[in-house]
């Protein structure tokens, strides 16, 4: 396993003993994984395994009670937090705006002028990046597209997504997984938090389960709903 | 971008969202209405007494309308988590607190414009003092309240009732420059005394609840 004290670790991100507490109920129960450069993982588990708690320490949302989380080899997440693209279960979206205003007001954040990396991103989910219409009278799986749109928008290396396909019909779940296909094949390293582990068989390149706040096993394979992790150790 | 460039994108993002929703402005402008209403049947003053007791009656008139529109600027943040788009972001955290303290700065500078006529009209005010020191006032003193209200409102964002949290935080902390404001006001208008003191304090108010907030905010933004 990767040294996470050592910067030159190879893996893309390498967590140690990860423990997260709120109030007594520990979400992390000291979590210890790597995760190399260019792969697709789906983090599966019932609710309240700990996948959310996860993806948000990764994003550097919820700070750790205890544990070392090294991204790109460095410790300080606001430093690598340019090359992390986020997408949260709501849609992180302003509901008055249009897509394109959104996306144009984010882009700033990340120092990006261009309006055209925002057309770009949106027709990239395929979306109409003249849509004036308000996020918020968009379809569910419209919001979802923009809301990864949105997460696309600084290029990242890192993607870390959270119940990309809930509520969304399951056409336009099959074309967002063609899209995380094409940009797991460009280098991006890719984590899908989701119920819906079904949709990314044969095309994760590991199912990462976890459960009680822990990371109780990673297969390259979906196993059936009833498989039980803990039973097989 | 520059931090002004990214102030200013998320001051017009503002804007443009209250432009459309009218959250703040609209429970701003009923809520002093109803007050100075409520006042002017409560009281029936002489044009005196008027003088005496106005600065008083606009600036708690004032800093209650703004409690509505603080604590709006923040909730609209937490729909759809959209803070949280901000917080993954490289993005300067006093970029977003001076955007959000100017926003609020604008929305009661429109409210305070719109009701000061109404204020004159129904107590039949004039200044006896030197009247062009009452902008100034104003200026200093809503920048008092918004900037110490948008730190605060940022603050207890994350609590259960919010909306009873902001008042207990930020009237207490209040009370200098508020005494500050009706002691200024009036001043000016009763012609008595002068409001030269009380303009500095406000001046030294701003400035370190200014600077305090820049210095926190960070702290503020990334809690959990």
């Amino acid at each position: 396993m990767t040294d996470p004290s050592n910067p030159q670790a190879s893996a893309i991100i390498a967590v140690a003993d990860l423990v997260k507490q709120f109030g007594r109920f520990y979400a992390l129960r000291g979590v210890s994984a790597e995760f190399t450069v260019g792969r697709l993982y789906a983090i599966l588990g019932d609710n309240g395994a700990g996948k959310t708690t996860l993806l948000r320490s990764l994003a550097g949302l919820s700070p750790l009670t205890r544990g070392t989380i090294l991204i790109l080899g460095k410790k300080d997440l606001r430093s690598v937090c340019s090359e992390i693209g986020y997408m949260a279960h709501p849609s992180l979206l302003y509901d008055e705006m249009s897509g394109m205003e959104n996306l144009r007001y984010f882009a700033r954040l990340y120092g990006i002028v261009d309006d055209q990396r925002c057309a770009d991103v949106i027709r990239a989910v395929k979306l109409d990046p003249e849509l004036t219409r308000p996020v918020g009278q968009y379809s569910q799986g419209m919001r979802q597209r923009m809301s990864l749109a949105r997460a696309l928008l600084n290029d990242p290396k890192i993607l870390l997504l959270d119940e990309p396909f809930s509520n969304v019909d399951m056409r336009s779940a099959r074309e967002m997984v063609g899209l995380l296909v094409g940009m797991r094949g460009s280098g991006k390293t890719i984590f899908v938090v989701t119920h819906q582990a079904s949709l990314l068989n044969g095309v994760a390149d590991e199912f990462v389960w976890m459960e009680a706040g822990q990371i109780v096993n990673r297969t390259p394979d979906f196993h059936p709903p009833d498989f039980h992790p803990l039973e097989t150790r | 971008m520059s931090s002004d460039g990214l102030t200013r994108a998320t001051l017009i993002k503002d804007l443009r969202l209250e432009w459309r929703s009218k959250d703040a402005i609209n429970s701003m402008l009923f809520f002093a209405l109803l007050v100075v209403v409520i006042f002017s049947f409560a009281f029936d003053p002489t044009a005196e007494e008027s003088r005496q007791i106005a600065g008083g009656l606009v600036w708690v008139a004032f800093l209650f309308a703004a409690v509505v529109a603080l604590n709006q600027t923040w909730a609209r943040e937490l729909r759809n988590q959209v803070l949280d788009a901000y917080r993954v972001s490289p993005a300067p955290p006093n970029s977003l607190f001076l955007a959000k303290a100017l926003g609020n700065f604008i929305f009661v500078t429109v409210l305070e414009a719109l009701m000061t006529p109404l204020f004159i009209v129904f107590y039949n005010l004039r200044a006896l003092g030197p009247a062009w020191q009452l902008p100034i006032v104003a200026v200093l003193g809503t920048w008092a309240l918004v900037v110490n209200g948008t730190f605060f409102a940022a603050m207890s964002l994350r609590t259960r009732s919010r909306e009873i949290m902001l008042p207990l935080l930020l009237f207490p902390i209040s009370i200098p420059a508020l005494l500050a404001m009706v002691e200024a006001t009036t001043s000016i208008l009763t012609g008595e005394y002068s409001a030269k003191f009380w303009i500095v304090l406000l001046v030294a108010y701003d400035l370190l609840f200014t600077m305090a907030s820049l210095l926190l905010f960070s702290f503020v933004l990334h809690a959990e």
